[in-house]
C-alpha cells in the first residue's frame, strides 16, 4: 500500500452494524476503493486500535465514515478523536445522520433504561439486581465501563460533520457516488445531504395513481389490507413518509410493497420530520367530525415511533423531557 | 306551375300538388276523413272523390292522393261525384253507425239513413287506418295494426293483447277522425288540473309563462322522438323551421374578468310533507300551481279551478311549508308570507270563496307590505294563528263530507280545529339549488351552513364573496323577494362594473409559493386549497400555485410535508429567527 493514496477510516457507534453491512454490500465495487485509498482504521473488518488512531498526525485522515448515533461517553470520545485526524467526516447512515432507531431512546432516560433491561423486563433473571457500572471492583481491580448517556445525540450534535449520507443503510450508489466526489474532489458546499433534495414522491412510481381527491378516512397498517402495489399507500389508508422523506434511495422499501418509514429524513427546508409529516396527514383526513378524528387517531398504534422513527434527536422535539432530578 | 279548373275557377298550382291541397289553397272545401296533412294520403274513407274531366272524359276520383295534371277540370259537387260520395258515407255509416264525423257528414249530404247492414250500433271506427299509419309513419312504434280481413277487418293491437310496444304517446287517438280510439286516464288526475298542465306536461312547453326567454324547449323524457326516433311532427309544423331535435348541449368558454353568480333557487318539495297529502289530494296544490292557475293569460284566463272545473267556495292558504320548521329548513324563506297574502287578495277578487290563512307569524317587513296585510284583515280573510298538522279528506262531520279537512292548533284561542274547505295552497319555501355546492366549488367560493351561497359579510359585503371578482345576486345567496333581488343585483353589477372599469386589480403580497426545485408532486396541497389555486403539472410533475387565485390562508404551507410550499414573510426560517430573538437576553 503506497503511503500516497488518501487515507479512510471507518467507525461505528451506537448503530446495529447494518451501516458496516453497506460497506461490505459494495461487493466488487469495495475493490476500486480499496485500491483507490488506503483503509487506516476500520473495527469492524481489521485490527486497528485506537493507539493507532491518537499516533496518527491531526488531518491526517482524509475522510472519516461515521455510522450509528452516539450514545456512550467511548463513543464521543472516538469521533472526537476521528474529528481531529480526519479533513473529512462523513456521518453515515440515518443514525449518525439523524440519531436513527436508537434515538427513539431519547422517550426514555438511563435509568428507566436500565430499570426496565436489567430488572423488569419479562426475560430477565437478575436476582442479585447487578446493573452496569462505570467503576466496579472485580477481584481487587477496578474495571471500567463507558458512561450511559441519558440522551442519544445525532453525530452533528457532538462534532463538527462535513458531509452526510442519509439512509438505513445508505445505499451503494449513493455511497459510491460520495466516494467519488471525495476522491476527485467535485464536493458540494460543507453540511449538504449527499442526496437529492426532493421528497420520495418525485421518484416514486405510485406518484401518478393518487386521486383527484387526495383524503385518508381510515388509517390501517400494512398487514391489515391487501396492498395494491401500484396504488399510493396514503391512498390505500397506509401511513407511508414518503412524502415528508427526501428521496434518493431508489424507492426500496415501495418496490417491496411496504410504504416509506423515512429513514432519509426530511428535505433541507423541513426543521421537523414527524411534525411536517403529521401535519400533512392530518389535512387530508376526510372528515371534521373531532370525535371521528379521534377515533381515527386511536388507530395509529405508537405515533411517536411510526413519526420520529428515525429523527427523533435532530427533531423539535429531541427527547422526551428530562425530570429535573439533579 | 299547372293549369286547371275547380268548380270552374281558374288555379294554378304547383307540379305535385294533389287535388285536394289544390282546392284548399283556393279556399274550396273537399270533405274527407282518413286525410292528415302531417301523413301520406291512403284515400282509405273515400269521402274525398270528385270528378275529373281529362280530354273529354270523365273519372271520379279520390282527391287526396290524386295529383294535378295540366288543364284538367274538377268537379267537387257535380251530380257524379256527390252521388259517389254519398254512396261512400252510406256505406261508412253502416260501418260506424256512432261516429259523430260521419253521423255529421251523413246530415251534410241529406241521408238519414244507410241501407246497408249495421253490424254494430256503437261502432266508432271506420278503419281507415290514420291511426295505424301514425304509429307506424310518426311514432315508429308499430303498436297497432289491422286485423283480420274483410268484415271481419279491426284495428287492434296484435292478438288485442296489452302490447309492450305501445309507448303510450296516445297519438293513434290523436288522429283518429271519428274519435274511435280514446286513451284511459291511468294517471287518475282530473281533467281541469291536467288540461293546466298541473299534471303531466307535454313534450314542447315553454316551462312557465312568465318564463325569460319565453320560449319552448323539448322535454326529451317525454318527447316521442327520444324515444323511438320518429315523429318529428312539431319540426314539421314549424314554419320558422326553428325546431332541431339533433341540438345538442355545448360547453362555451368565454373569458371574463368578474362573474355575477344568479343561479337561483329550489322551490321546496311539498311531497315531503307527507301529511299535507300534495300528491294525493288533487285540490292540494302549491303556491306556484295557484300562480299558473290564477294567471291572465293562463290556460283558464285566470279562473281559479278545481279539479272538476268548478270554483271554490272555500280556500286555505298555509304558511310556512318547508320552512321555519326544524324537520325540512330552519330558515325563513321570506317571501311566502306575502305572496301568501296576494293569494287571499286574488281568491278575495276573483271569487266569492272564504279565504282562510294559516300563519305562524305574519312577516311583512316591506315597504307598504304591513299595510296591505291590513287591508286583507278588512276584506274578510279568516287568519288562524297556527301550524298545520294534516290535511285529511276523512270527514268527521257532515259538513266535511267531500271537502279537505285543515286539522290547525289555533293558539290564539287555544283550541285544536279542523276547518273543511274545497282547495288548500301550499305556500312552500326557498331552498338552495341543487347543484349549489358544485358551483361554490368552481367559483372558490363557500356555502352557509344552509347551502346558500356566503357573502364575505353579512353587513359590509353583502354582495361579494371571499374569492375577488365573484358576486352574488338573488336567492342564491339567501332567500329573497324580488325587490331585495334587484337591489342586489344591482349592487353586484355595479361592483363587477368598478373592477372592469379600473382594469387592474391588487393581489394580497402574503400568498403561498412552491419552490419547483423542492416539490415533489405528492398533491397532498392539490384538494386542501380552498381556493382551487393549486394544480398539478403532470409534466414537470410538480404542484403550481396560481398567484391570482391564492388568497395566502397558508393551509397548504401547514400541509407540505417537504416544505416545498412557503408562505411569503413567513417563511420557517423567518419563524424560527423570530422565536430564537425572542430568547435572546
Amino acid at each position: 500500500m503506497s503511503n500516497d493514496k488518501p487515507k479512510v477510516a471507518f467507525y461505528w457507534c451506537a448503530s446495529c452494524g447494518g451501516c458496516e453491512e453497506a460497506v461490505v454490500d459494495l461487493a466488487e465495487d469495495i475493490l476500486k476503493v480499496t485500491s483507490a485509498v488506503d483503509i487506516v482504521f476500520w473495527p469492524v473488518a481489521l485490527d486497528f486500535k485506537r493507539k493507532d488512531v491518537e499516533a496518527m498526525e491531526d488531518g491526517s485522515i482524509a475522510v472519516s465514515f461515521i455510522n450509528g448515533a452516539v450514545r456512550l461517553s467511548e463513543q464521543e470520545e472516538m469521533v472526537k478523536l476521528l474529528r481531529k485526524k480526519s479533513g473529512l467526516v462523513v456521518a453515515f447512515g440515518s443514525c449518525s445522520h439523524l440519531g436513527g432507531i436508537p434515538g427513539l431512546a431519547n422517550f426514555w432516560n438511563k435509568q428507566t433504561i436500565f430499570d426496565y433491561a436489567y430488572l423488569k423486563s419479562p426475560s430477565t433473571n437478575n436476582p442479585d439486581k447487578i446493573v452496569p457500572l462505570e467503576k466496579s471492583e472485580v477481584d481487587g481491580k477496578e474495571l471500567e465501563l463507558p458512561e450511559f448517556y441519558d440522551t442519544v445525540y445525532s453525530l452533528d450534535q457532538v462534532i463538527d460533520v462535513d458531509y452526510y449520507l442519509p439512509g438505513c443503510a445508505p445505499p451503494k450508489d449513493l455511497i459510491v457516488n460520495a466516494v467519488n466526489a471525495i476522491l476527485e474532489g467535485k464536493l458540494p458546499p460543507k453540511g449538504a445531504v449527499l442526496s437529492p433534495n426532493k421528497s420520495l414522491c418525485d421518484e416514486c412510481d405510485r406518484n401518478e395513481s393518487k386521486p383527484e381527491k387526495f383524503t385518508m378516512t381510515e388509517i390501517k397498517r400494512p398487514w391489515e389490507v391487501e396492498l395494491d402495489p401500484e396504488k399510493c399507500f396514503l391512498a390505500q389508508g397506509v401511513i407511508c413518509m414518503g412524502p415528508a422523506t427526501r428521496g434518493g434511495c431508489g424507492q426500496r422499501c415501495i418496490t417491496a410493497n411496504m410504504p416509506c418509514r423515512g429513514c432519509f429524513g426530511p428535505s433541507d427546508q423541513v426543521f421537523d420530520q414527524g411534525a411536517k409529516f403529521l401535519s400533512a396527514m392530518a389535512s387530508i383526513i376526510e372528515t371534521n367530525d373531532e370525535k371521528q378524528i379521534d377515533k381515527l387517531i386511536e388507530t395509529i398504534v405508537d405515533p411517536a415511533g411510526t413519526f420520529y422513527r428515525f429523527s427523533l434527536p435532530t427533531s423539535i422535539l429531541r427527547r422526551k423531557k428530562m425530570e429535573a432530578t439533579k | 306551375m299547372v293549369n286547371l279548373t275547380i268548380d270552374g275557377k281558374k288555379i294554378k298550382v304547383d307540379e305535385g300538388t294533389t287535388i285536394l291541397q289544390a282546392a284548399e289553397k283556393n279556399d274550396i272545401k273537399i270533405p274527407s276523413l282518413c286525410f292528415h296533412p302531417l301523413l301520406e294520403p291512403y284515400a282509405a274513407c273515400r269521402v274525398c272523390v270528385v270528378e275529373v274531366i281529362k280530354k273529354g272524359e270523365s273519372e271520379i276520383v279520390t282527391s287526396c292522393n290524386t295529383k294535378v295534371t295540366e288543364g284538367i277540370e274538377v268537379k267537387t259537387d257535380s251530380e257524379r261525384a256527390m252521388k259517389a260520395r254519398e254512396l261512400n258515407v252510406e256505406m261508412l255509416l253502416a260501418q260506424a253507425p256512432d261516429a259523430e264525423a260521419v253521423q255529421e257528414l251523413a246530415k251534410d249530404l241529406g241521408i238519414k239513413e244507410t241501407r246497408f247492414e249495421v253490424k254494430d250500433p256503437d261502432e266508432k271506427c271506420i278503419l281507415c287506418g290514420l291511426c295505424v299509419r301514425a304509429c307506424e309513419e310518426v311514432v315508429g312504434a308499430d303498436a297497432i295494426s289491422f286485423n283480420e280481413r274483410g268484415a271481419e277487418r279491426t284495428v287492434s293491437t296484435p292478438f288485442g293483447q296489452e302490447s309492450e310496444a305501445c309507448i303510450g304517446c296516445t297519438a293513434c287517438s290523436f288522429f283518429c277522425p271519428t274519435g274511435a280510439i280514446t286513451v284511459e286516464d291511468l294517471l287518475g288526475r282530473e281533467v281541469i288540473h291536467d288540461e293546466l298542465h298541473l299534471g303531466p306536461s307535454s313534450a314542447v312547453r315553454v316551462p312557465i309563462r312568465q318564463a325569460v326567454p319565453m320560449v319552448p324547449f323539448i322535454d326529451e323524457e317525454a318527447c316521442i322522438h327520444f324515444k323511438t326516433g320518429e315523429c318529428k311532427l312539431c319540426e314539421q309544423v314549424c314554419e320558422k323551421e326553428a325546431v332541431d331535435h339533433d341540438m345538442e348541449d355545448e360547453e362555451v368558454k368565454v373569458e371574463v374578468g368578474s362573474v355575477v353568480l344568479a343561479s337561483g333557487f329550489k322551490p321546496f318539495d311539498a311531497k315531503r310533507i307527507q301529511a299535507y297529502g300534495y300528491g294525493r289530494f288533487n285540490n292540494v296544490i302549491t303556491a306556484l300551481e295557484f300562480e299558473k292557475l290564477v294567471n291572465a293569460s293562463g290556460p283558464t284566463g285566470g279562473k281559479i279551478r278545481l279539479a272538476n272545473g268548478k270554483e271554490p267556495e272555500s280556500v286555505g292558504i298555509v304558511h310556512c311549508v318547508g320552512s321555519r320548521d326544524e324537520n325540512y329548513n330552519e330558515y325563513c324563506s321570506r317571501v311566502c308570507c306575502m305572496y301568501s297574502l296576494k293569494f287571499a287578495h286574488l281568491l278575495n277578487e276573483k271569487t266569492n270563496a272564504q279565504v282562510y290563512d294559516f300563519y305562524i307569524d305574519m312577516r311583512c317587513f316591506g315597504k307598504g307590505y304591513e299595510e296591505f296585510y291590513h287591508r286583507l284583515l278588512e276584506e274578510g280573510t279568516k287568519f288562524i294563528r297556527g301550524r298545520v298538522s294534516e290535511i285529511t279528506d276523512v270527514a268527521v262531520t257532515e259538513k266535511e263530507e267531500g271537502k279537505l279537512v285543515i286539522r290547525v292548533e289555533d293558539t290564539l284561542i287555544g283550541a285544536m280545529r279542523r276547518i273543511p274547505v274545497d282547495m288548500v295552497v301550499l305556500s312552500i319555501g326557498l331552498e338552495p339549488g341543487i347543484d349549489q355546492n358544485e358551483i361554490a366549488r368552481v367559483f372558490n367560493i363557500s356555502c352557509s351552513q344552509d347551502t346558500f351561497f356566503l357573502e364575505r359579510h353579512p353587513k359590509l359585503g353583502p354582495v361579494s364573496t371571499f374569492s375577488d371578482g365573484i358576486f352574488l345576486a338573488g336567492a342564491c345567496q339567501s332567500p329573497k323577494d324580488i325587490p331585495d333581488t334587484v337591489a342586489q343585483a344591482g349592487a353586484a353589477a355595479s361592483e363587477a362594473l368598478s373592477l372592469a372599469d379600473k382594469g387592474t386589480f391588487e393581489l394580497e403580497p402574503v400568498t403561498a409559493e412552491i419552490d419547483k426545485d423542492l416539490c415533489s408532486g405528492c398533491q397532498i396541497c392539490v384538494s386542501l386549497c380552498p381556493f382551487t389555486a393549486i394544480t398539478y403539472n403532470e409534466e414537470e410533475g410538480i404542484s403550481e400555485i396560481n398567484d391570482a387565485l391564492c388568497k395566502g390562508c397558508g393551509t397548504c404551507v401547514s400541509a407540505c410535508p417537504s416544505g416545498a410550499s412557503q408562505q411569503r414573510h413567513y417563511r420557517d426560517n423567518q419563524i424560527f429567527a423570530e422565536i430564537e430573538g425572542i430568547f435572546i437576553e
